[in-house]
């Protein structure tokens, strides 16, 4: 992409980058300082709710929203949880964020603290980060050294904490009411909704719960303003900077910055160098595993945003993009997939739990050529019973309290109906063999 | 054997319940904190948290269970889990497993009987970019190869 100047790795690879000593040499804390000092509640969610900044984890719900959803009269305490629980394959995005600048990541929660009248604030960090928690923590003891956190932060009245909380190996923490349910020390079973988390979350209070990199964008939007945020990519309505996270089966794979609304095809062939030994591009997974997969000849001319990938009959979700060349077996990528889903499922709802278990059983008896005719049906079958039709307008939801049914549902289906003949082929083997 | 923390970890768990709004929440920190200093979580050590933490032993133990990383079983000295899902299957992750079996002469699952390692598969660790992915103990080891991964066992003493 040339003219764009990353914005939220901009300081990558720079000795020191995580030190507070840098982040302050570079305008570091200017946007949390003036948003505690000189804002009120209102301005700041009027200017992120200008910037148009969807959340990152994977929904893309507009995050000045969100936060606008908090009660603005409610005696009890507010709540603001940084989502760190990075789990959905394919994404791996908001550990280098932490680990190259989480003063970038800290200086987003203490402004969207302030916007919804937070004194208390969460990092939720997946437990096998147990070096990002470090990472954070150490520069969380450098901001209460430095009047940035605690009582009085920045010589206001305001007060502010933050705790960094590791999770324990549960990809559904990562739901937002299934985070909440662990962090007061429960199963992270998700709830129902309503009343959401802005209503009824942490401890009975409102919360707001956002990703990391959604986060990372708030002091550059309270720094450059609304507009200028707006202006980021190809289209308004979903605009910003974003990290595309590349892996699978390409020469270079990392985590790319780029606007919102990059080709796909740049992002794999002229960032991540393309395909590995020049091999033909199969298939790639635009937003993270839970997102139907697209066939090779479904990518040409797709910008990476909300809206194009959902047109695509996909979702952008967290742009973690797992890139499959001609070798890839099918029918072990879904096996693989559908397994994941299987020991992940949280076990409260029926479809979910049953469902993906019947799933891994149909597949596995695939992989072992004893797969029957009939089977390539009952998996779409199964899939619909857990998670509904393919409809990515929003009413399709619903058979399962959280949208985990959806998320083993879609890709699963996706891999079923595109690759449909892979299947098949290996009932005939099974025949021929 | 009863349970209590070493002199230094009573006074993190002190931190901790002055820290969080309320009791139940420390139930994660403090489960890390005790499995960090026994290796594992045995029913004594979970019903003495559950009392320091004024929670039924059973609601403690309904919380243990659903974690992953919550071990209830000894393990060597080096837990080895190498990342299964599909980043890392893309790009070699099944033959790092088999591998491991080989070289340790372990199942997936099992410990070697010096009790030096312990070999689980698990899943997505986070690190797509840098598969194949192995984390041993609480460090990431990434991009592995072959090659790379036995010159790092031999260096586990």
């Amino acid at each position: 992409m040339t003219g764009y100047e990353p914005i939220l790795t901009k300081h990558l690879g720079q000795p020191g980058s995580a030190t507070l000593a840098y982040y302050l040499s570079n305008e570091g804390y200017k946007a949390a300082r003036s948003a505690v000092r000189d804002m009120d509640r209102s301005q700041i969610i009027q200017t992120v709710k200008e910037s148009g900044l969807q959340g990152r984890g994977g929904a893309g719900f507009p995050a000045g929203v969100k936060w606008s959803f908090i009660p603005q009269n409610s005696k009890k305490p507010k709540y603001l949880i940084n989502n760190a629980d990075e789990g959905e394959p394919g994404t791996f995005k908001d550990r280098l964020l932490i680990n190259h600048n989480p003063h970038q990541v800290i200086e987003g929660m203490i402004i969207a603290a302030k916007a919804i009248d937070c004194h208390l604030a969460f990092i939720y960090i997946r437990g096998e980060f147990v070096k990002e928690a470090r990472v954070l923590e150490t520069a969380l003891d450098e901001c209460y050294n430095n009047k940035i956190l605690g009582k009085g932060i920045f010589n206001s009245k305001y007060n502010l904490d933050i705790i960094v909380h590791r999770g324990a190996g549960a990809y559904i923490c990562g739901e937002e009411t299934g985070l909440i349910e662990s962090l007061e020390g429960k199963r992270g079973w998700p709830r129902i909704k309503p009343p959401f988390p802005a209503i009824e979350g942490y401890l009975g209070c409102p919360t707001v719960v956002n990703n990391v990199e959604t986060l990372a964008n708030v002091p550059h939007i309270i720094a450059n303003g609304g507009q200028w945020f707006r202006g980021i990519g190809a289209n308004p309505e979903s605009p910003g900077p974003k990290l595309y996270c590349v892996s699978g089966h390409v020469k270079k794979p990392g985590v790319y910055e780029g606007p919102c609304g990059t080709e796909l095809t740049t992002i794999i062939y002229d960032w991540a160098g393309g395909i590995r030994d020049d091999n033909k591009l199969k298939a790639v997974i635009p937003g993270g595993s839970s997102s139907p997969v697209l066939k090779a000849n479904e990518i040409d001319g797709l910008k990476m945003d909300f809206p194009s990938v959902q047109a695509a009959g996909s979702m952008f979700g967290s742009a973690g993009i797992i890139v499959m060349d001609e070798t890839t077996d099918m029918v072990q990528a879904c096996y693989n997939l559908a397994r994941f889903y299987a020991h992940e499922s949280c076990g409260q709802c029926t479809p979910c739990r049953e469902g993906t278990t019947w799933l891994i059983k149909i597949l596995d008896r695939f992989t072992k050529g004893q797969g029957r005719q009939e089977d390539i049906d009952l998996m779409l079958d199964v899939t619909d019973n857990i998670g509904g039709l393919i409809d990515l307008s929003y009413g399709s939801f619903g058979k399962t309290i959280c949208p985990f049914g959806e998320a083993v549902s879609w890709p699963v289906r996706a891999m079923v109906e595109k690759f449909r003949p892979e299947f098949e082929s290996y009932l005939t083997e099974k025949v021929t063999g | 054997m009863s349970f209590s923390f070493t002199t230094d970890r009573k006074k993190r768990f002190k931190a901790l319940l002055q820290s969080y709004p309320d009791k139940r929440s420390v139930a994660l920190p403090a489960l890390h904190l005790a499995q960090e200093q026994e290796g594992y979580l045995t029913r004594e050590t979970i019903e003495a948290l559950a009392h320091m933490l004024e929670l039924a032993p059973a609601d403690l133990m309904d919380t243990v269970s659903f974690y992953t990383m919550f071990r209830t079983r000894p393990t060597g000295k080096y837990l080895l889990q190498t990342c299964s899902t599909l980043a890392c299957s893309l790009n070699g992750a099944d033959q790092l497993t088999d591998h491991l079996q080989e070289k340790l002469h372990i199942k997936v699952g099992e410990t070697t009987p010096d009790g030096k390692f312990t070999l689980l598969k698990v899943e997505c660790l986070g690190s797509c970019g840098t598969a194949p992915v192995l984390r041993i103990n609480d460090d990431y080891h990434e991009k592995l190869t072959l090659g790379k991964v036995d010159r790092i066992l031999a260096k586990l003493k």
